[in-house]
């Protein structure tokens, strides 16, 4: 049966159309005008009284919250400090991912300082970027084969997601990090043992407090190998982790992963930003954490309810900068390093989203939209007609994974050397110094509450 | 004197330091370390609270590592573990196989909430009674299927979220010398949110006791066939009379659909 609904506006049609033959507007025939009730509103009500479903969605929320990194302002050097040439002088992007030790205690020997500590496991990425964790089964084998491809090329690190380690993809291992999150599955000590770090996954950006739901249609032969579970059955993963019901908790599981990697490992975990997100911050660093990532409610997704996707969570500029702020005030903020996402959407979000006092950011949907994601929302349908989310054969075969993964290449070094760019002007030498230093920020919105939050100075002061 | 010649086999390790108890950290160190030096036959003793013992250790069936614990093993007890075989002379806490690839747990005791948490292959055999949530989301994948077999009763929320494997519970009560049958082997929400796998009791179980998504089905012949290795495995460790365990009828629980959610989300565009 004929049903325009069931287009996604992929545009596919008109970008590989051999005549250059179509062409696609918006109808604009709609319904009777009403600013309160509006299309969007109108066809919620009508799909939810006609299924009485809960109304799934994809990518990231789509509502026109305002975004504050819309409002913030980078500095640079005039007169009185010199800027850098980035092209012909040093200036250090690099990022050790892991637990930094207090102090160190030199050993003074007759002759020499000796440092024997000690040292917690660090990772070095080459940028102050990763790439998210998105599950094989929410993208497909092309999609994950293209970006642990790029992570190995550009010295970065690559999430799993919920889904296990595909076993082509252990030859990527330096540069994955493995996520344990609550349904636990494709977890073994195989994928544990075999992955650069480990990561908790408590929340997501996209939908906190919500667990996940792989429908068994979804569950091909392939999905089924690396989440372990049988062809065809639907993979719950249960809201909360049933072992962790508290901070201490935490520090169990974090202490199990430990103990499971010998302490050669970093352990992170992943919560979403929430309004409480500060002390819950401190309580994962204290729980044993080596890293923290934090996802903006912003954040992508392959599919959640869109009332969780579009009405849950804070801002990521914000979270980050209440936690920043509140682990140097309990001097902790050595002990962990911060990964912010939830829709760092551009170069110029990494840059203020570090200044306001994360170590470095996480990407995904700017990864999916480098192969050729055009952002249509139906991630959740299975049916992405560029081949990235979805595991249908025909489809996934669209997608070329050298020239995907070039194309994620390209992006981060992009993204790196805009990222230098502004370190050169401000007179910056290393990203490390950019971190947490909100002097170099200004806000120009309409907010001053919101300038205090994120303790930085209104432009003019 | 054959007794002292087996001891001789087990490297034992202490869990006590001038009547001090060992941290985790230091006592999973010698425990990694004896079996790095081809000690896989392990005496833990005076064992108090020391958590993840057994955790990621791995082993094949020609190549077993198997673990003695005298004492009280703390939280996460073989968690990840794949292989090997851990006997507890004692009770056992919080997580015990906590998603548990293969090996075998025997507990000539209690042990407490959420044991087999995740579990995905392997046996945990527990002689007294489970706490809260045992065996929730155990599953199962290809030949692997997970057994957890509780001899006393088990608390609320048995087998939640339960995606597959097998979970038992067999209301014994172990008197000085000889068993009882207790009252109820369960408790209410039995089952909720199964979606896979199958839930053994022994005795009665109230229609009002079945959690979300959870059913009785007919106990058949098969399931009988299913089970009785199982038994035969639980009364060798324990020392309890078989016949005594099949006077009484088991009722089987498995879950309503495999897809308890299937009409719950509506995926049409907006």
């Amino acid at each position: 049966m004929a049903d325009n609904y069931q287009c996604v506006m992929c545009q596919r049609c008109a970008l590989m159309c051999p005549q250059n033959a179509i062409k696609i507007e918006v109808n604009n025939f709609q319904y009777a005008p009403h600013y309160n009730y509006d299309d969007r509103i109108r066809r919620i009500i009508y799909e939810q009284s006609g299924s009485g479903g809960v109304l799934l969605a994809s990518c990231g929320c789509d509502l026109p919250y305002h975004h504050i990194f819309d409002d913030l302002l980078l500095d640079a050097c005039q007169v009185t400090n010199p800027s850098i040439d980035p092209l012909r002088e040093p200036v250090e992007t690099r990022v050790f991912v892991g637990r930094k030790l207090a102090q160190l205690i030199p050993e003074i020997d007759s002759r020499d300082v000796v440092l024997e500590m000690e040292y917690p496991p660090n990772l070095e990425i080459q940028e102050p970027l990763i790439i998210g964790h998105m599950s094989i089964g929410s993208i497909s084998y092309n999609a994950c084969s293209s970006i642990y491809k790029a992570a190995q090329e550009v010295g970065t690190l690559a999430g799993t997601g919920e889904g296990g380690l595909h076993k082509d993809f252990y030859k990527y291992k330096d540069n994955i990090i493995a996520e344990i999150a609550s349904g636990r599955f494709g977890v073994d000590t195989k994928y544990i043992k075999g992955a650069a770090a480990v990561e908790i996954k408590i929340g997501q950006g996209a939908k906190p407090g919500h667990g996940g739901h792989l429908p068994g249609e979804k569950v091909t032969k392939m999905i089924s190998e690396t989440r372990m579970i049988p062809q065809g059955s639907d993979a719950l993963s249960p809201y909360p982790h049933h072992d962790i019901y508290s901070i201490e908790d935490l520090a169990q599981l974090i202490g199990a992963l430990k103990e499971t990697t010998e302490y050669q490992v970093p352990v992170g975990v992943k919560i979403a930003a929430v309004h409480n997100v500060a002390p819950i911050a401190s309580g994962i660093v204290r729980a044993g954490a080596d890293f923290i990532t934090i996802d903006g409610f912003r954040g992508g997704t392959g599919a959640a309810p869109r009332i969780v996707r579009d009405h849950v969570g804070i801002p990521i500029e914000l979270a980050i900068a209440a936690v920043d702020q509140r682990l140097r005030e309990e001097q902790i903020r050595q002990n962990v390093t911060i990964f912010a996402g939830g829709s760092i959407r551009y170069s110029a979000d990494l840059i203020k989203i570090i200044a306001l006092g994360a170590d470095a950011a996480q990407v995904c949907t700017p990864v999916l939209i480098a192969m050729g994601c055009t952002v249509c929302q139906s991630c959740h349908r299975g049916l992405c007609a560029w081949g990235i989310a979805t595991q249908r054969a025909d489809l996934v075969q669209r997608l070329d994974v050298n020239v995907a993964s070039k194309r994620i290449m390209n992006l981060f070094k992009s993204w790196n050397e805009e990222l230098r760019e502004i370190l050169g002007a401000m007179g910056i030498d290393s990203v490390e110094s950019l971190k947490g230093n909100r002097d170099r920020l200004r806000y120009v919105g309409a907010n001053p509450r919101i300038a205090e939050v994120l303790g930085v100075k209104h432009a003019g002061e | 004197m054959l007794e002292n010649e087996a001891v001789l086999d087990w490297n034992i390790i202490p869990a006590k330091q001038n009547d001090m108890p060992i941290s985790y950290k230091e006592f999973n160190a010698s425990i990694r370390n004896s079996i790095k030096n081809n000690q896989k036959r392990i005496k833990l003793m005076d064992v108090l609270g020391q958590r993840f013992i057994g955790a990621g250790l791995e082993c094949s069936g020609t190549d077993p590592i198997e673990i003695e614990i005298n004492g009280i093993p703390g939280n996460d007890l073989g968690i990840f573990m794949d292989g090997p075989i851990i006997t507890v002379k004692g009770n056992a806490e919080d997580q015990v196989g906590n998603t548990m690839n293969s090996g075998t747990i025997i507990i000539h005791g209690d042990c407490r909430d959420v044991a087999g948490l995740s579990m995905r292959g392997g046996k945990i055999f527990v002689k007294g009674n489970g706490g809260y949530r045992i065996g929730i989301h155990m599953k199962e994948y290809q030949n692997q299927i997970p057994i957890i077999v509780i001899g006393g009763a088990g608390k609320e929320f048995f087998g939640e979220y339960m995606a597959g494997g097998i979970l038992m519970a067999l209301g014994l009560k172990f008197e000085n010398s000889h068993i009882v049958n207790i009252e109820k082997a369960i408790s209410p929400n039995l089952g909720s949110g199964i979606h896979g796998g199958r839930i053994y009791i022994r005795g009665d179980v109230p229609d009002a006791y079945l959690g979300v998504g959870a059913m009785k089905t007919q106990f058949s012949e098969e399931d009988m066939r299913l089970l009785l290795p199982i038994i035969s495995e639980f009364c060798n460790y324990f020392n309890v009379d078989e016949e005594f365990i099949l006077e009484k009828a088991f009722v089987k629980i498995t879950p309503g659909s495999h897809r308890p959610f299937a009409a719950y989300y509506t995926a049409k565009p907006i």
